[in-house]
């Protein structure tokens, strides 16, 4: 499948001419790739744990909690686990069923209250945007728009919703509690309806009323996230990590020798395979290394419900050169990474971190979606467009 | 091509279509940047759909009769899945792959039956 240059531009149509001033970036790729041990404990410093999550079936997520409050409020609050740490989503979303506590909802001019519609790789969320102090280690994003999946107050999603995907509104479908979406956007740009009593209808939502990016709405260490988890050789039941907020904002966050990449303003840069070049992103909400398909790649699918899996015979090592998006720092690396049999891989069930799993993504032009196998043994940084760090301005990523 | 107006005004987007030998696309871009190309036969069937934008096409409209089938082999694909990912459906009657992240969806839609003679899957995007 070879890339069609007028797609590229067409997906990259956004493209906006940033002030990148990259001080750093000539340190080799294997330098970076080892996790230097736990950080410092610190008020921007947040415990994530790849465990299963609260389905106790997720393989390859990196679970955490957060705490919601009533705007304004230091006891209607409530604490939730199981929020999956997604870094290639914006914004916080919670399933209702979760929820116990009671936010106040987003209200437009004329009194109807606000929903949403998100779309997903794999299915939408659907629900209710309400107002929440979120409180994340020590740090708070005082009143910002949150979706809650599901929400009983308005039960009925619009046929236009469910005719881009399959709603994930329970925990079996989500298999989180939430997503906590820490990606390169300020803001989720996402459909939006109003609802009155006789049904919802899309309107349109200002920037900073839609549901946001809590780390870019913190006090201080608002230029970004670190993901932190350890390598990862053979497959665990658990490991635990670090969501560490902020780029070059405290002791414990600074850049180090990470190679930075320039990306666009969703986050996605480009990934040579061979000698073609293809849309990429990482993803730490995707749960393998989804790459191109199995006639490019060789590599075999794996038989009956398990497709969505490559399934090689012995374990393979891919060799592709990650490349920043073309007018922001010209950075460029290669990278290496590994692809098991994921039928052996899932079907021994009990491990929720396996650093070997992936499968195709045949979309047309081919892309990589590097899920959070590719996070293991790495310190993965995500700028937010906009925001200003020792490194640059965002977006950027890098590890 | 009543059902592709209906897109096109539901989208508020323009209209470009274009001839091929053995189908027309019509392709859509909407007011909020997403891509949509309807591939349709000469007998005035869509036999394909590819996408790329920030969110997706209507799936009950290119799946039609099978779009019940594709909610069905969602839910199965989740259960054996073990967290998120692309999607990918094959059944005996269409297929649909779903990839990217939020902000960022690419996809494509199909009903291998109905392909006019001689095209290719490739031609899909």
């Amino acid at each position: 499948m070879k890339a069609n240059p007028s797609r590229i531009i067409l997906l990259h149509g956004l493209i906006v001419a940033s002030a990148l001033i990259f001080g750093c970036g000539s340190a080799s790729n294997n330098s970076s790739q080892m996790n230097q041990g736990t950080p410092s404990p610190g008020s921007n410093v947040q415990a994530i744990s790849v465990n299963g999550g609260p389905a106790h079936n997720f393989v390859d997520g990196a679970f955490t909690t957060v705490t919601v409050c009533v705007p304004g409020s230091a006891t209607n609050c409530q604490t939730i686990s199981g929020i999956l740490v997604d870094t290639g989503s914006f914004g916080l979303r919670i399933l209702s069923s979760a929820l116990s506590i009671s936010l106040p909802a987003q209200n437009n001019s004329g009194g109807n209250p606000i929903a949403e519609c998100a779309a997903f790789a794999d299915g939408v969320t659907w629900g209710a945007v309400e107002m929440a102090d979120v409180k994340i280690s020590g740090e708070t994003a005082s009143s910002i728009p949150i979706q809650v999946i599901g929400s009983p107050s308005l039960p009925n999603i619009p046929s236009s919703c469910t005719a881009q995907g399959v709603p994930m509104d329970d925990l079996s479908s989500l298999a989180a509690n939430g997503l906590l979406g820490v990606g390169a956007s300020i803001a989720d740009q996402e459909i939006y309806y109003a609802c009155p009593a006789g049904g919802c209808a899309e309107t349109t939502e200002s920037v900073a009323e839609q549901v946001q990016n809590p780390v870019a709405s913190f006090a201080k260490d608002n230029n970004g996230v670190i993901v932190e988890l350890p390598a990862v050789t053979s497959a665990q039941t658990s490991i635990n990590g670090s969501l560490i907020f902020g780029i070059g904002t405290q002791s414990n966050n600074g850049l180090g020798g990470v190679k930075v990449f320039g990306t666009n303003q969703n986050g996605d840069f480009r990934t040579t395979y061979m000698t073609t070049q293809y849309v990429s992103f990482l993803d730490s909400g995707s749960n393998g290394i989804y790459f191109l398909d199995a006639a490019t790649t060789g590599l075999p699918r794996c038989s009956g419900t398990a497709s969505f899996l490559y399934c090689p015979t012995s374990t393979q090592t891919i060799m592709v050169t990650n490349n920043a998006e073309p007018g922001t720092n010209g950075a460029s690396a290669p990278v290496s990474f590994m692809i098991g049999n994921g039928l052996t891989l899932i079907g021994s069930g009990g491990n929720a971190a396996i650093n070997d799993l992936g499968g195709p993504a045949p979309m047309p032009g081919g892309i990589f979606d590097f899920g959070l196998p590719f996070f293991f043994g790495r310190n993965v940084y995500t700028a937010i467009v906009g925001r200003s760090t020792p490194a640059g301005t965002g977006p950027y990523l890098a590890y | 091509m009543t059902s592709v107006r209906d897109d096109q005004t539901k989208m508020q987007g323009t209209l470009r279509t274009t001839n091929h030998d053995s189908y027309d696309i019509h392709e859509i871009q909407a007011s909020n940047g997403v891509v949509v190309r309807e591939y349709v036969s000469q007998s005035g069937k869509v036999f394909g759909v590819g996408w790329q934008g920030r969110s997706q096409p209507d799936l009950r409209q290119v799946l039609g009769s099978y779009f019940d089938l594709y909610v069905q082999a969602v839910q199965a694909q989740r259960a054996q899945r073990h967290g998120h990912g692309p999607l990918l459906i094959e059944q005996s009657g269409f297929v649909v792959q779903m990839g990217g992240h939020m902000g960022s969806l690419v996809g494509r839609a199909y009903i291998p039956q109905n392909f006019p003679a001689g095209v290719r899957l490739e031609e899909i995007r």
